[in-house]
């Protein structure tokens, strides 16, 4: 076989694909055949590219060309004209500086994105286990299983490793607290029900670098002491079902899952959960109801689920994102970790970038990158040339940020300083524009959407909440409803049950304290 | 209960009889069940919830309690076309709530509801983490994006027309 000359990557997300990427896939292999260019150019399904609202996105590589809103019509012209010939279709190439703010690690020095949880998002064939172990996957493993489960909580410790989840636990102190419970059995748990509105981060581990994740969960597993894990994935992420479900059984041929993993003594199984639809399943001990098969309400806390979770079990429940640090953390070194982010926050951080920005999408970079480098450096900046109002951080338990936090460095410690949290990292961003008491009002239509209902702060409060907004909206208000607001939600911080009730106060208080002149008009 | 529920013996009912034997003894069966029994009979009737109760030893009470916690799981039919639109942050800066009223004036229906002829059930849902494209839907398992008041009315008279020819 003839070494391939250029490799084709195609992006097969739930974007490209709504937007007819298998179509594209069929007729550019189909082309390549017909020109007798099977041997020479090769064609690879990935992960996303990164690239964000550009429909099918195609990378050429060792060129790298990004075509954008690629459709099976123009795959004629790009192989005639590209491959064949060797000169790039213009009018179809994304402008570099789009392909700059999301791959900078691969274009130009301008200033490189870290990556470690999607190094190989993009890049690999994620249905293709043999690409993952070509890139050291499962070195980490093998690594692990030489070493004493507290040896390996130890590194972990030693990185420094927080929860992605949003919350910001250290990792390795988590798993520490399950390893010393004593029990029959203990589980570990991969929260993927990912449905924090804007934020798509998790997907695209699951749909760009499954084995990554399975790396993470057995390793965790090693440390702890379960013989036994659940991903648990929210329904709509159809392809990510999919393609976790092919990675586990890969996983399971090579024998890196199942009994005796590698020779080691230890075994593991994995077991895919299939979301019903609560965004409340997302927190950690409704998540463990809802694996009971159980409506999904959360539980009192403590006893903490490292004690008592799954089954009554002592679980460890980590976010996917923290477990893709894993294998890197456990390869590499927690001194290698330590290079990046900062002090009490190492490594990096997947952002969601979305709303009226130049450049949408999906991004890695240290922690401490501040919000304009952000905003400015990757998203491209505002849109249409217009100023900045605000950025919503954090999903919608997050905060409204004003332009006079800009420079705010993004890490879960700096944040809380100026009352906000990093959360899902998901930044939305608005322009002058945009209505900060609409964006509330939908804010508070999802919590009181999502409300479980199980505490009565939560069930009533989210409802009079939102009631008061739209009275605001419809110009029905009265001066003292503003502080009603915050009195409320106030009230919710004290009394909910589970953080869910609990967070809205950062919306609120935010849009009210940082916007308070878009409100006044309202109420006069 | 002092009404009879009657449930009928059929091949479905075969199918998820078999199902529950399988599951039955592994933990937090109850979630899979139902899916399954969604996936057979479409939505989940009170028969049906019964015979669960009956094959799988859990109360009614607490079933009908699981079923209602979640969006996935319907007690009424619903359209051969099940829309969800999503009103997440990221589609509704970009005009998801105008998109929703194209679609009620268009199906002249209202949110949770079903056409009189059966093809559509309008619902809303929160984000499918598919936000570079919003504002977005989901028209059962396919997603679409970038959507308009003007481009989602063309989508459903598409699918309208695709039925008629068939
Ligand atoms: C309402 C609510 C929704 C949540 N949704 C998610 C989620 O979708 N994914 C996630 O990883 N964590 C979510 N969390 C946080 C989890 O409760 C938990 O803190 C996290 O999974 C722990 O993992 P980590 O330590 O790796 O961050 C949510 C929390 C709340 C209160
Ligand atoms: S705070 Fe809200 S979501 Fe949390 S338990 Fe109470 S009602 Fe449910
Ligand atoms: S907010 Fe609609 S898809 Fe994310």
């Amino acid at each position: 076989m003839r070494l391939a000359r250029s490799h084709v990557l195609v992006s097969i997300d739930i974007e490209s694909v709504a937007s007819g990427a298998w179509e594209v896939l069929k007729r550019l292999k189909e082309e390549i055949s017909r020109r007798g260019l099977l041997e020479e150019i090769k064609v690879l399904e990935t992960g996303t590219l990164g690239v964000t609202g550009l429909g099918v996105v195609l990378a050429v590589y060792p060129e790298r060309i990004y075509y954008g809103k690629v459709k099976p019509e123009d795959c004629p012209r790009i192989v005639e004209e590209h491959f064949l010939k060797g000169r790039p279709v213009q009018d179809l190439i994304i402008k570099e500086e789009v392909v700059r703010a999301v791959r900078r690690d691969l274009i130009g020095p301008m200033r490189e994105q870290k990556r470690v949880v999607l190094e190989n998002s993009g890049i690999i064939d994620p249905e293709k286990i043999e690409e993952y172990l070509a890139r050291d996957g499962y070195t980490a493993l093998e690594k692990a299983l030489s070493l004493t489960p507290d040896e390996v909580i130890a590194e972990v410790k030693k990185s420094g490793l927080r929860g992605r989840g949003g919350a910001g636990f250290p990792t390795g102190i988590k798993w520490e607290g399950a390893r010393k419970a004593s029990a029959m059995e203990k589980f570990i748990i991969c929260n993927a029900d990912e449905g924090e509105p804007g934020t798509f981060k998790d997907r695209l581990i699951l749909e760009g670098d499954p084995h990554k994740l399975i790396e993470g969960l057995i390793i965790a597993g090693y440390a702890v002491g379960a013989r036994k894990g659940y991903i648990y994935i929210r329904g709509e992420y159809a392809l990510s079902l999919h393609r976790m479900h092919k990675a586990i059984e890969d996983a399971r041929k090579y024998g890196l899952l199942g009994e005796d993993i590698l020779g080691s003594g230890f075994s593991f199984n994995l077991e895919i959960k299939e979301g019903a639809g609560a965004y409340v399943c997302g927190e950690e001990t409704a998540l463990m109801e809802s694996l009971e098969g159980k409506r999904g309400n959360p539980r009192i806390k403590p006893p903490y689920p490292t004690v008592v979770g799954l089954f009554g079990s002592p679980t460890v429940i980590n976010n996917v994102e923290t477990l893709a640090n894993i294998p890197a953390i456990i390869r590499k070194g927690a001194d290698w970790f330590r290079t990046m982010g900062t002090e009490s926050c190492p490594g990096t951080k997947v952002y969601t970038i979305l709303g009226d920005v130049n450049f949408p999408g999906l991004i890695e970079v240290e922690m401490g990158t501040t919000l304009y480098e952000i905003i400015f450096g990757y998203g491209g900046g505002i849109k249409g040339g217009k100023k900045f109002k605000a950025a919503l951080v954090g999903g919608a338990a997050g905060v409204f940020l004003p332009e006079s936090l800009l420079n705010v460095r993004m890490d879960f410690d700096n944040l809380k300083q100026y009352k906000a949290v990093l959360g899902s990292g998901a930044i939305l961003v608005m322009s002058q524009e945009a209505s900060i008491p609409k964006m509330l009002h939908s804010v508070l239509y999802f919590f009181r959407h999502e409300s479980c209902g199980q505490c009565s702060p939560c069930r009533s409060g989210t409802r009079e909440l939102y009631r008061i907004s739209g009275h605001l909206l419809e110009r029905k208000g009265k001066a003292e409803d503003l502080n009603t607001m915050v009195k409320l939600s106030e009230a919710l911080w004290y009394s909910s049950l589970c953080p869910l009730g609990q967070s809205l106060i950062m919306p609120v208080k935010s849009a009210l304290e940082n916007f308070r002149e878009e409100f006044l008009p309202l109420v006069q | 209960m002092n009404e009879q529920i009657v449930i009928p013996e059929n091949e479905q009912y075969q199918e998820l009889r078999e199902f529950i034997a399988e599951h039955k003894n592994s933990k937090g069966a109850l979630l899979n069940v139902l899916y399954k029994a969604q996936s057979l009979f479409g939505y989940l009737p009170r028969e049906v919830q019964y015979f669960i109760s009956r094959e799988l030893h859990v109360p009614p009470s607490q079933i009908l309690g699981v079923i209602t916690f979640y969006h996935f799981f319907r007690t009424q039919p619903v359209g051969k076309y099940v829309i969800n639109l999503c009103l997440g942050t990221a589609c509704h800066v970009k005009g998801a709530a105008d998109v929703l009223k194209a679609v009620c004036k268009e199906l002249k229906i209202d949110v949770g509801e079903t056409t009189e002829d059966r093809l559509f059930t309008l619902s809303t849902a929160r984000c499918f983490g598919a936000c570079g494209l919003a504002p977005t839907m989901m028209v059962n398992e396919e997603i679409y994006g970038r959507l308009t008041p003007l481009k989602v009315v063309n989508v459903i008279k598409g699918i309208r027309e695709r039925e008629l020819d068939r």
